[in-house]
């Protein structure tokens, strides 16, 4: 705010200060107020929380085989033990460092792609929207979990390239979402002021284009991170993701499966894992969209 | 809509030649010697050999020679053989597509059955309590991964229920009820999401429709609740549902590969799968193919249904 009264214009400059802290406020308040929002935010903090303090809450070392192998869940063992005598527990929060990076770096990737490919596809039109729009409907044309299998086939096995998969395959959606909105907001008055004042393009893009094409982005990105996390769990179950025996929720659970019978617990709790972080960003997803659009606000 | 139609299938030429072409170089981007692959990884063969292996299978060609052998090959039906059976890639194929198809079919039709009802009641009875339970549920349904909701189908089954069906596939055909015991788990397990998918979607686009000035109209004139509902809401509805509707044959067509997977059902994403695990290139190369054209073709169905029920969409 002192900042703001000694620019000049003063006042006017104030004035942006209020209005954009108001804004969030009023956004930060219909979110917590949402009750599904509110649930989501819980869930995901619960989910970062648990991520980064990992070594700090869980019991064991997620590596260590400090027990009998498939021991029921006790007070020693809250989720039991799997086949190697490790607890299910301290594996379920580490795993969750796992979903976490999946998440925020195959969405990354597919934002960084996506999103920047759109914003220029939609800001230069011509010939680069043309064939960048084909190459979109191209990768359309393949239903996404078997683009993500066959890549992460390809590339071999491991966090990394599922991260990598997950990220090409997810791109075309958020190019699609950024180019949208993006032709609509090169046709405002505000744009072609800025044109008129001398603004480069890239400034424009940065400055006069992104923050109004950010609302879509962020929904999708939310609701993407938790399919990310879902493809990654798919991956790692079928042996082409994360390998043993860094502890990933779909690779306990693709090993568990085998001792199912005689210990369900080695299966159960992954997937109750999984299913609690990916119903957590829904949520939150869920909840963004209805704030995010006033038209939402009502339904 | 004839000219819509074909103006449809005239564009989709080139999308056919862009998904032939990325399925093309994602194969060649295999790490490894492809003829290491397909000798076997312990084989040792001689500089001499490998070249005469080379030129065999026409490897020794440039690129581009290799694609258009390829795509010459595949429009008289030839998607090259095996390398683990030795089969046809096209025979392997029709083989495995009706146990994917029928897994599909099955569960897209117990989706709709559930959620199209609990998406109407949830968008008449709009912020009631009834509605946020199907919101909740609908949410969970989409965040369950199907492989764990397989795993514990199997679990109750085989464990609590004492009750497996027989493990060596069926054809419908062969047997209709031991098939319909076969995919009974499989289907449980591939609809929950879809049930969740279809019935958010009935949910806002009904809605969106119930809040428009033609049901105003109606309800003015006096028509029931129900007569605006079946006779005028519910048409208008349907057109984005349909195009979701569209749309989950691609989550189908994935989630195959994991829940054939699980119950040992020989389809086309176990073929897939099974062709990545033994480095079985040509067969990974047809059958991703051929998933894609099927997702294409079926696309393109959905957008002439959908240009049918809304024609201001062929008049553009």
């Amino acid at each position: 705010m002192h900042n703001a009264t000694v620019t000049t214009p003063a006042l006017g400059s104030t004035w942006v200060l209020k209005k954009q802290r108001g804004r969030f406020a009023e956004f930060a308040i219909h979110l917590v107020r949402h009750p599904i929002g509110a649930a989501g935010i819980v869930l995901v903090l619960l989910l970062i929380f648990v991520a980064i303090a990992a070594p700090l809450v869980s019991p064991y070392d997620p590596l260590a085989q400090p027990s009998k192998r498939l021991l029921e869940p006790s007070v020693q063992h809250l989720f039991g033990t799997d086949e190697f005598g490790r607890d299910i527990f301290s594996r379920i929060i580490f795993g969750s460092r796992v979903s976490l990076q999946v998440g925020i770096i195959s969405v990354g990737i597919a934002l960084l792609i996506g999103a920047s490919l759109g914003l220029v596809s939609g800001f230069y039109m011509g010939l680069f929207d043309t064939l960048l729009m084909r190459v979109i409907d191209i990768m359309f044309a393949f239903p996404g979990v078997i683009l993500i299998i066959a890549i992460a086939g390809v590339l071999g096995p491991s966090t990394t390239t599922a991260m990598i998969a997950i990220g090409i395959v997810y791109s075309p959606i958020f190019a699609r979402i950024a180019r949208g909105p993006t032709l609509s907001v090169m046709q405002q008055q505000y744009v072609e002021g800025a044109q008129a004042i001398g603004a480069g393009q890239l400034r424009i893009m940065a400055r006069y284009v992104l923050p109004n094409i950010a609302a879509p982005l962020i929904v999708q990105a939310t609701l993407s991170f938790s399919t990310a996390i879902l493809s990654e769990a798919t991956l790692s179950f079928l042996g082409l993701g994360t390998q043993p025996p860094d502890p990933s929720w779909g690779t306990m659970l693709g090993a568990g499966r085998k001792y199912m019978e005689l210990a369900p617990w080695v299966a159960i709790y992954p997937g109750l894992a999984i299913m609690f972080a990916v119903l957590g960003l829904n949520l939150l997803g869920d909840a963004l969209r209805d704030v995010l659009d006033p038209r939402l606000r009502q339904l | 809509m004839g000219r819509y139609i074909l103006r449809r299938i005239v564009l989709l030429i080139p999308t056919l030649i862009g998904i032939s072409i990325l399925v093309f170089a994602l194969m060649r981007f295999l790490p490894g010697d492809v003829v290491q692959v397909l000798v076997g990884a312990e084989a040792q063969i001689t500089p001499e050999q490998r070249a005469t292996l080379y030129r065999m299978f026409g490897l020794d060609a440039p690129i581009y020679v290799q694609y258009l052998r390829w795509v010459g090959a595949l429009l008289q039906g030839d998607m090259g053989t095996s390398l683990r059976t030795s089969q046809p890639v096209t025979s392997i194929i029709a083989g495995r597509m009706p146990i994917t198809f029928e897994l599909a079919l099955f569960s897209a039709l117990l989706s709709w059955i559930i959620a199209i009802p609990l998406g109407m009641l949830s968008a008449v009875r709009r912020n009631s309590l009834m509605d946020l339970l199907t919101h909740v549920l609908g949410l969970i349904g989409l965040s369950l991964p199907n492989f764990w909701l397989a795993a514990m189908f199997l679990l109750i089954t085989s464990v609590i229920l004492r009750w497996q069906p027989q493990a060596e596939w069926v054809s419908f055909l062969q047997d209709p009820w031991t098939n319909m015991q076969q995919v009974l788990l499989p289907v449980l397990s591939l609809s929950a999401a879809l049930v969740a998918v279809v019935m958010r979607m009935v949910r806002s686009s009904l809605l969106e429709v119930l809040g428009q000035d033609y049901i105003r109209t109606a309800r003015a004139k006096g028509l029931s609740s129900t007569a605006i509902l079946f006779g005028h809401a519910l048409k208008n509805a349907a057109i984005p549902v349909i195009t979701v509707m569209g749309v989950q044959v691609g989550y189908l067509l994935g989630g195959a590969v994991v829940i054939e997977q699980i119950f040992g059902m020989p389809g086309i994403g176990w073929t897939v799968l099974n062709g990545i695990y033994q480095r079985d290139y040509p067969l990974v190369q047809g059958a991703v193919f051929f998933i894609a054209i099927i997702f294409v073709l079926i696309n393109l169905l959905v957008d002439v249904l959908y240009a049918y029920l809304d024609p201001r969409i062929r008049y553009k």
